[in-house]
C-alpha cells in the first residue's frame, strides 16, 4: 500500500484521512503547463496521471512545466486518487487513457504489464535510464524481460529520525549497529525519555521495521525470495528477525508508553511524539518523509533539530536500504503515446529530477543528479545514501505483496505484526500466522 | 413472484376462454368448469380474465424491477458463493466451510450475535422509557426534537465524532477527559510515574510492585538509585543528592536520580551532578510488615529513627511510581464493540422513542384513567397497562431494529482503529473487507452475504406476517 502522501499526513488526525480521500477523488485535473509557441511538440498535449496531491503535485507540475518549456507540448496532470489500478482500468475502458501514469507499487506495475496496457520504454529512454539508474531499479521496472517502468521518484525507508537534544541530554551518539541502537535506546530511557515512538496503529510502519531488520539480517537474496513468497514465512530467518524485533517491542524502555500506547499511535502521532511540543520519545523510525512532517507540522529544521541516522546493520549483515518509489509508464492505448514517451525520456535525465529536487520533498534514484540540486543537507544525505547503496537497495516488501497480505488495514501482515507488537512473546506463532495469511493471498 | 405463472401461461388461458365461448348463459365460474368443453359465453368470467390480465400487466414492471434488482442478485450471489476467488473454479461448499474455519469470520459472527441481542433490546427499552417520560414533561416536543436530531446525522459523520470522543488521550477524547477528571479528583497522582530503579544496583522489584533492598541493619546508610525521570519532571526544589551519615539505631540513605544529564554518569554511584528525588515514600520492613515510613527531603535523603536491633529491608512502594490514570481504553480489543454499539444507540434512540411515542399517543386513555381511578400507581400502570398495550408497537420497533442492526457497517468501519478492526468486525464489514477491501475473494464474500441473508430472513418473515395481520384486522 502506498504511504499516505505528505499532504494527507499534514491534514493529520486519523479521521481526516478519510475526508482527504474523498476530496482527492472529487478533485479534477487542471492544466499543468501552458504550451509555448514553437518547439517540436507544439500542439500536442501530454496527459499525466499520478497519486500526488498538495505540495507533491505542485512540485511535480514544475517538472511538467520544464518539459513544456523544452518541447512546447502542453501538459495536463490528472490526480488518480489512491487506487491507481482502478483509475487506469476505468480510463482505458472508457477510451480516455492518460498518456503517462506514475505507478507507486511494483505489484501494480506488473499487473498493468500483464494486462498488456503498457508500452515498452523507447530505446532512448531505456539507454538513458540504464546509464544512470542502478540495475536494481531497472529490474523493478521490468516485467517478463521487457523494460516498462522508469523509476523517477524514490523514498528512503531506512532512516531513524531523532531529536538531537534528546540524544545529547542522554549523552549518547548516533548508533552504528543494532546492539548500539538498543543500548543507546536504553540509556535514552534512563535519561527520562523513552527511545522510540512506534506508530503501531498504522500497520505499514511495522512492516517497514520488519523489512529493515530482515533485509540486513537475512540478506537481499532471502529478502527477494520472501517478497515473492518463494520462501515460506515459517523459515528460521523470519523467526530470527521477529525475535530481533521483539527485543524492541517487548521493552517498555524502548517503546514509548509500551505496546498498548504504540498501538494507539498513528504515523503523524509518532512524529509528534518526537518533534512535537511535548516530546515523549527520542527517536522515530520511518522513511525520509519524517523530516518533511517534522518541518511542516512542528517547524523543525531537518539537519538541525530533526536529524537522522541510517538504520543500523543487524547482526553481521550490511546496513539495510529499503526503498519505495514511483515509476513512470506509457500506456499503449494513449492518444499521444509518442509524446508521452518523449516525456519519459525527459524524466530519465538528471535535469528533470533536479527541478523537483530543488523544490524539496523528493529523492531521485538517478545517480547523475548533482548533490547541489537538493534543497537541503538532509535530502542530500538521504539521496547519497540511496544512490550509494546501489544494487543492495530493496523495494518495500509489503508493496510487492498482494494487497490482501501487505496493504490492508486490519488484515494480513499489518494486523499480524500489530498483534505481535501487542504480544511479542512467541515469534514462531506469528511466523506461522504470517505464512498462513501469505499462502492465502499469494495463492502459491 | 407467485404471479409469474399467470403471465407466462397467457396463451393457455386464451385457449381456455375460446373453448368457454359457446352455449350457456350467465353462470358462475364453477358452473363454467362443469360445462367444460362446450363452454358458455360468460361475460362475467371474461371480465374476470381481462381483469387478471390487466393486473398482471400492471404488475409486470414492478416484477421486472424486482427480478433484476433483488431476485437476480440473490441468485447470482448464491451461485457466486460456490466458486473460488477468481470465479473460474467450482468449489462447492468450500467457501462455507472456510467461513466457519476462519477465526476472523467467526469473530465477526460472534460480534454480529452480540449486536443483534444487545442493540435492539437496549434501544427498545431506552425508547420506551424516554417515550413515557417525554409524555409528561412540559417541553416534550423540544425534548423529542433534540433526541431525534442524531437521526439526521449520517453514520459516517457520527462515526467520526465518536471516534474522537473515544480517543484514549484525555486531551482529545471527551469521554476519557471525564473519566480521568473524576478519577483524579479522588486519587492523588504519584510523584514519579516514569521512574524505575537502576537495575542490579541494590534494588529489586518492578514499578508496579514497588522495590525493596536486601537485608540492612540500623546504623547503616544506603543509596537507592533510580532512573527514567526526565529533567523537567524532577521537582524544582530538588538539590544535589547526598548520602547522609549513618546514625546508630536509624536507617538512613538517599533516593536519587542516577543519571547525569549529557553524560550518563556511573551507574549505581552518586555522581557530582546527580539530584535527589524529594517526596519519595520509603518504608522500613521487618518480617513483611512496614514498621516505619518517611518521605525523602530535597536532597533525596531520608532517615528512619527508633528502630530496634535486627535486620530490615527498605522498601520504596509502588505508590511512588503508579502511572497516571490513563482512562478507559474504549477502542481496545475488548471494549470496541460495546463502544460502537454506544454510538449506534446515540443515533437510533430518537427513532425508537418517536415510534413508541406515537404508539403511546394512540393508547386508549380511558383504560389509563380507569386504572388511576382504581388507585394504581404509575409503576403499576406502566408495567401492567402501558407495556402490554404497546406490545405490538414494541415488537415492530424491535424487529425493525434487528434487521437494521444486521447491516450495520459504516459505524464499525469508521470507529474501529486498524489494530482492532478484526475484533470489531461484524458480518457486513467482514463481507465487504473479504470481497473488496484487499482480499478480493468475492467467492467467500458471496458466501458471507448469503449467510447474512439467511439470518435476516426470519426477521423479515416475522415482520411481513405482522404487517399482514395488521392489514386484515
Amino acid at each position: 500500500m502506498r504511504r499516505p502522501s505528505l499532504t494527507t499526513l499534514r491534514a493529520a488526525g486519523a479521521l481526516s484521512a478519510t475526508l482527504a480521500l474523498a476530496l482527492t477523488a472529487t478533485a479534477c485535473g487542471d492544466g499543468g503547463g501552458g504550451a509555448k509557441s514553437g518547439g517540436e511538440l507544439a500542439g500536442t498535449t501530454v496527459t499525466v496521471a499520478g497519486v500526488w496531491t498538495g505540495s507533491e503535485q505542485k512540485n511535480f507540475k514544475k517538472v511538467l512545466d520544464a518539459f513544456s518549456a523544452k518541447t512546447g507540448a502542453k501538459t495536463v496532470f490528472v490526480p488518480s486518487g489512491d487506487n491507481v489500478s482502478t483509475f487506469v482500468g476505468s480510463k482505458i475502458e472508457g477510451g480516455n487513457a492518460p498518456d503517462v501514469v506514475l505507478v507507486p507499487q511494483v505489484g501494480v506495475l506488473a499487473q498493468f504489464a500483464k494486462a498488456g496496457w503498457l508500452k515498452p520504454l523507447s530505446e532512448k529512454a531505456a539507454t538513458t535510464a540504464g546509464g544512470n539508474l542502478a540495475p536494481v531499479w531497472k529490474n523493478y521496472g521490468t516485467v517478463g524481460g521487457t523494460f516498462y517502468g522508469l523509476y523517477f521518484k524514490a523514498a528512503h525507508k531506512s532512516t531513524v529520525w531523532y531529536a538531537p537534544d534528546a540524544l545529547e541530554q542522554a549523552g549518547v551518539t548516533e548508533p552504528k549497529s543494532w546492539d548500539e541502537l538498543l543500548a543507546a535506546g536504553r540509556t535514552l530511557a534512563d535519561s527520562g525519555r523513552p527511545a522510540f515512538a512506534v506508530a503501531g496503529e498504522d500497520g505499514w510502519t511495522l512492516t517497514d521495521w520488519f523489512e529493515n531488520v530482515y533485509l540486513s539480517q537475512a540478506g537481499p537474496e532471502k529478502y527477494d525470495l520472501l517478497a515473492r513468497h518463494e520462501l515460506k514465512w515459517t523459515d528460521p530467518s523470519v523467526v530470527t528477525a521477529l525475535t530481533t524485533l521483539a527485543e524492541v517491542f517487548e521493552d517498555e524502555r524502548l517503546v514509548a508508553g509500551g505496546a498498548a500506547e504504540a498501538l494507539r499511535t498513528d504515523f503523524p502521532g509518532s512524529v509528534e511524539k518526537v518533534f512535537g511540543p511535548e516530546p515523549k520519545a527520542g527517536m522515530v523510525y520511518e522513511g525520509d518523509f519524517v523530516g518533511g512532517v517534522a518541518k511542516d507540522e512542528y517547524g523543525k529544521k531537518p539537519g538541525e533539530d530533526a536529524k537522522f541516522f541510517p538504520f543500523p546493520a543487524v547482526g553481521g549483515g550490511k546496513a539495510p536500504v529499503v526503498s519505495g518509489g514511483d515509476a513512470a509508464v506509457v500506456l499503449k492505448d494513449a492518444e499521444n503515446a509518442e509524446a508521452g514517451m518523449r516525456f519519459l525520456e525527459f524524466l530519465a535525465t538528471p535535469e528533470a529530477a533536479e527541478v523537483w529536487a530543488g523544490a524539496g520533498g523528493f529523492l531521485s534514484p538517478n545517480k547523475d543528479v548533482r548533490p547541489e540540486a537538493y534543497a537541503d543537507d538532509t535530502a542530500r544525505a538521504t539521496a547519497a545514501s540511496l544512490v550509494a547503496a546501489g544494487d543492495s537497495v530493496r523495494f518495500d516488501m509489503s508493496d510487492q505483496a498482494p494487497a490482501a497480505f501487505g496493504g490492508t488495514k486490519g488484515a494480513g501482515e499489518w494486523k499480524l505484526l500489530q498483534d505481535f507488537l501487542r504480544d511479542p512473546s512467541d515469534p514462531r506463532r506469528t511466523a506461522a500466522a504470517l505464512e498462513a495469511a501469505a499462502a492465502k493471498a499469494y495463492g502459491n | 413472484m407467485d404471479r409469474r405463472p399467470d403471465t407466462t401461461g397467457r396463451p393457455g388461458a386464451a385457449r381456455d376462454s375460446d373453448a368457454a365461448r359457446g352455449p350457456g348463459t350467465g353462470r358462475g365460474p364453477g358452473s363454467g368448469r362443469r360445462a367444460a368443453g362446450r363452454g358458455a359465453a360468460d361475460p362475467r368470467r371474461r371480465a374476470l380474465r381481462r381483469r387478471r390480465l390487466l393486473g398482471a400487466l400492471f404488475a409486470l414492471p414492478a416484477l421486472l424491477l424486482l427480478g433484476a434488482l433483488v431476485a437476480y442478485p440473490v441468485v447470482f450471489s448464491v451461485l457466486r458463493s460456490l466458486f473460488d476467488a477468481t470465479g473460474d473454479r467450482f468449489v462447492g461448499a468450500d467457501n462455507y466451510t472456510e467461513m466457519v474455519r476462519d477465526p476472523a469470520t467467526l469473530k465477526a459472527l460472534r460480534n454480529s450475535a452480540v449486536w443483534v441481542v444487545v442493540a435492539p433490546v437496549l434501544l427498545t427499552g431506552l425508547g420506551l422509557v424516554l417515550a413515557v417520560l417525554t409524555e409528561r414533561v412540559r417541553w416534550a416536543t423540544a425534548f423529542k426534537l433534540v433526541l431525534f436530531l442524531p437521526m439526521a446525522v449520517s453514520f459516517l459523520a457520527a462515526g467520526i465524532v465518536f471516534r474522537l470522543a473515544y480517543e484514549q488521550d484525555p486531551d482529545r477524547g471527551v469521554l476519557n477527559a471525564v473519566v480521568v477528571g473524576v478519577h483524579d479528583a479522588f486519587a492523588e497522582p504519584s510523584p514519579y510515574p516514569t521512574a524505575r530503579a537502576r537495575e542490579g544496583k541494590g534494588l529489586t522489584g518492578t514499578p508496579a510492585g514497588g522495590y525493596a533492598t536486601g537485608e540492612v541493619r540500623p546504623g547503616s546508610a544506603v543509596a537507592l538509585p533510580f532512573v527514567g525521570v526526565a529533567p523537567g519532571a524532577v521537582p524544582g526544589d530538588a538539590e544535589r543528592a547526598r548520602v547522609p551519615e549513618s546514625a546508630p539505631g536509624a536507617l538512613s540513605g538517599t533516593v536519587y536520580l542516577d543519571f547525569t544529564p549529557g553524560a550518563g554518569g556511573r551507574p549505581g554511584a552518586v555522581d557530582a551532578r546527580e539530584k535527589g528525588l524529594p517526596g519519595m515514600t520509603v518504608e522500613a520492613v521487618r518480617d513483611g510488615r512496614a514498621v516505619a515510613e518517611t518521605r525523602t527531603a530535597a536532597d533525596g535523603s531520608f532517615r528512619l529513627d527508633g528502630l530496634a536491633e535486627g535486620s530490615y529491608r527498605l522498601r520504596v512502594p509502588a505508590g511512588n511510581f503508579a502511572a497516571g490514570y490513563g482512562g478507559v481504553d474504549w477502542l481496545g480489543p475488548s471494549l470496541v464493540t460495546p463502544a460502537v454499539i454506544g454510538a449506534y444507540l446515540w443515533v437510533w434512540t430518537g427513532f425508537s422513542m418517536v415510534l413508541i411515542g406515537a404508539g403511546l399517543a394512540a393508547l386508549p386513555r380511558d383504560v389509563l384513567e380507569a386504572a388511576r381511578v382504581d388507585g394504581a400507581n404509575e409503576r403499576q400502570i406502566f408495567r401492567r397497562i402501558t407495556v402490554p398495550l404497546l406490545a405490538p408497537v414494541l415488537t415492530v420497533v424491535f424487529v425493525t431494529l434487528v434487521i437494521n442492526v444486521m447491516k450495520v457497517f459504516d459505524l464499525v468501519y469508521v470507529i474501529a482503529p486498524g489494530p482492532v478492526q478484526e475484533e470489531a468486525n461484524v458480518l457486513a464489514t467482514r463481507m465487504w473487507l473479504v470481497s473488496f477491501g484487499g482480499g478480493n475473494d468475492q467467492g467467500l464474500g458471496s458466501a458471507l452475504s448469503v449467510l447474512l441473508l439467511l439470518l435476516v430472513v426470519p426477521a423479515m418473515v416475522f415482520n411481513i406476517r405482522r404487517f399482514r395481520k395488521g392489514g386484515s384486522r
